[in-house]
């Protein structure tokens, strides 16, 4: 690409950006943390509920964890779960909430196509990627923790 | 020799050919809109009791052309060719459609711009001698689009204030050498103009200066000036690309102002639909033309008008590559 | 008064995954992958389990948790089992979740079907 339309180019993105309708950053902040906050208070109040019925705190968030993830697939499996993402954004999208979704939402988008490669592929197409990366964060954490000591 | 051609980009008609039906089916939220009482037919369910959306924008594709047949007393025998396209990979939509309707069919992908592509060639086959019927017809569908260029129906996501919309309609037109109707006097052919946008989520911005590009073309070639028209109308550049493409043109000396409108902002209420910029898709433009603007145009409302569809020419995988988004827009010049 | 730190430390996590959301062009799946892996190597610094300590669930429930829990466990397996724990402690960890979510992903994608949207 030659230097004059590299030039007209980000003349014009510069003057897109400043037309360009902008997120509302203060609104979503405020919505993402009540709504973030909420489900990390549910999460804790069934974490001592558990507890207090004798499991121990590893079980106890395991189990909080798997109901957590149920209710946000349940959800969205009823089609509603993306309807409350438009108001609380990374409130459900960053908790293991986002994760739940991300996996049972293009399932059931590709139901059509089998269950092999339809459901069973797609799956993993949003969170697959999540898996890769912690999974390898996690062996490497491992190894460079087994070198160190 | 060319003798058709004027200037850079565009064709004249000797023989302008004519529109002689018009049928658009649109989805439910559309039949919301400020358009509701020009549509043909407003679906109540986008699924049309078909097993998965795809064979559902297929049959909204032939219901809409089967229509458009029904509209002007002729079959599927009588038409030479079909010229159709849609969003879809492979344009499954309109190969479907073309299968069971038996005409001779050329597929056509210019993303969103597909409807003045299809018009443009349908008048060439006819002005030139080639065909006395053709039917230009696309659709697009929201819940096809969006699973093949963005996220699951059911995954959550905020969109960006600049997204758009995906129309899920459909529009038929039929051109004939002989009939009554609007008629095609010309057509201007579009370049693919890319101005560096890489932001899939503002295709407004990356689709206005190829709009903007044709229609300047179009007024040199032609000698028009924008007070000739009476609409000048883009396809689905939304609020942002309808503002840029108005700064642009003013900046090019051309004041468009009081007859230029946009197909995306026309077709949604944007603030009670939530459709953040506008609609997009082909069916946007389609859907508008053939049931806002060619009624109006029967009732004499309108005389002359520029449609000028635009298509943003990106891939899943170009975007995933960082490439920047092309963008085409193909004028047609009605008038009656 | 633990309430209150599980819900300033749960919001606070998920205003920076708004702000990254808005503010540049990473989508929300782009916000899963980077929170898991942050999680895990902030755990593997030492400066995550501070804040676990502090926010509870707050920190657990987000998907820096997740990250936690895998690079938690990858160190544990690493003290129990040596360098074979590296491979098996992360997973072991967070195997009920990742089961959980792929076994009710399935079933709940066979029972429902996705809706148009309005």
């Amino acid at each position: 690409m030659s230097q004059k339309k590299n030039r007209m180019n980000q003349k014009y993105n510069y003057y897109v950006n400043n037309v360009a309708p902008k997120p509302k950053y203060i609104s979503n902040c405020i919505k993402a943390f009540f709504t973030g906050g909420t489900v990390c208070i549910i999460g804790f109040i069934l974490q001592k509920w558990i507890q207090s019925k004798g499991l121990d705190q590893k079980t106890a968030s395991s189990i909080v964890i798997m109901i957590l993830i149920f209710s946000a697939q349940f959800l969205t499996g009823l089609g509603v779960f993306d309807d409350i993402v438009k108001f609380a954004g990374a409130g459900l999208i960053v908790p293991i909430t986002g994760f739940a979704n991300s996996i049972v939402s293009p399932a059931m988008e590709y139901k059509k196509e089998g269950i092999v490669l339809g459901v069973g592929a797609k799956l993993f197409s949003l969170a697959g990627p999540v898996l890769v990366w912690g999974f390898s964060a996690s062996v490497i954490i491992g190894i460079i923790y087994a070198i160190i000591t | 020799m060319a003798v058709k051609k004027m200037g850079q980009q565009t064709i004249r008609f000797p023989l302008p050919p004519k529109i002689i039906s018009a049928y658009s089916i649109v989805g439910p939220k559309e039949g919301e809109g400020p358009l509701k009482d020009w549509f043909d037919e407003i679906l109540e369910d986008d699924m049309i009791k078909e097993k998965t959306w795809e064979k559902a924008e297929s049959k909204m594709l032939r219901s809409a052309i089967n229509a458009s047949l029904k509209n002007c007393q002729k079959t599927p025998e009588d038409i030479d060719f079909l010229l159709s396209g849609d969003l879809l990979n492979q344009l499954m939509s309109a190969s479907y459609t073309a299968r069971d309707l038996g005409i001779p069919f050329y597929g056509l992908y210019g993303a969103c711009s597909t409807m003045t592509e299809s018009l443009s060639l349908a008048s060439m086959l006819i002005d030139g001698g080639f065909a006395d019927h053709v039917i230009a017809a696309t659709s697009s569908h929201f819940s096809t689009a969006e699973r093949q260029y963005r996220f699951p129906l059911e995954h959550g996501n905020q969109k960006p204030p600049t997204a758009q919309w995906t129309v899920t309609g459909s529009g038929a037109l039929v051109l004939a050498s002989q009939g009554a109707g609007p008629v095609i006097t010309h057509i201007t052919a579009g370049k693919v103009v890319d101005f560096g946008v890489t932001d899939a989520n503002n295709m407004g911005a990356a689709m206005a200066p190829a709009a903007v590009d044709t229609i300047a073309i179009h007024f040199s070639d032609t000698g028009r000036s924008p007070d000739f028209y009476d609409l000048i109308l883009t396809g689905d550049l939304g609020q942002l690309g309808k503002q840029i493409a108005k700064d642009l043109l003013t900046e090019k000396g051309f004041n468009v102002e009081s007859v230029y409108n946009d197909c995306g902002v026309m077709i949604f209420d944007s603030i009670n639909q939530d459709t953040h910029c506008g609609g997009s898709g082909c069916g946007c433009s389609a859907s508008v033309f053939c049931g806002n603007i060619y009624k109006r145009m029967m009732k004499k409302e309108l005389k002359n008008v520029l449609l000028v569809s635009t298509g943003a020419l990106l891939s899943t995988i170009s975007t995933q590559q960082g490439e920047s988004i092309p963008g085409i827009a193909h004028a047609v010049a009605v008038s009656i | 008064m633990d309430y209150v730190y599980v819900f300033i430390t749960g919001g606070i996590i998920c205003v920076i995954g708004q702000l990254l959301m808005d503010g540049t062009k990473l989508t929300p799946a782009h916000v899963l992958v980077l929170f898991v892996t942050l999680g895990a190597v902030l755990t593997g610094l030492g400066i995550y389990e501070p804040i676990v300590d502090f926010g509870k669930s707050g920190a657990t429930v987000p998907l820096p948790g997740f990250g936690y829990s895998l690079a938690k466990g990858a160190i544990e397996g690493v003290k129990s089992d040596g360098l074979l724990g590296a491979f098996s402690g992360g997973i072991e960890a967070t195997a009920p979740g990742v089961a959980a979510a792929v076994v009710f992903g399935y079933a709940i994608a066979v029972i429902f079907s996705p809706k148009t949207k309005k």
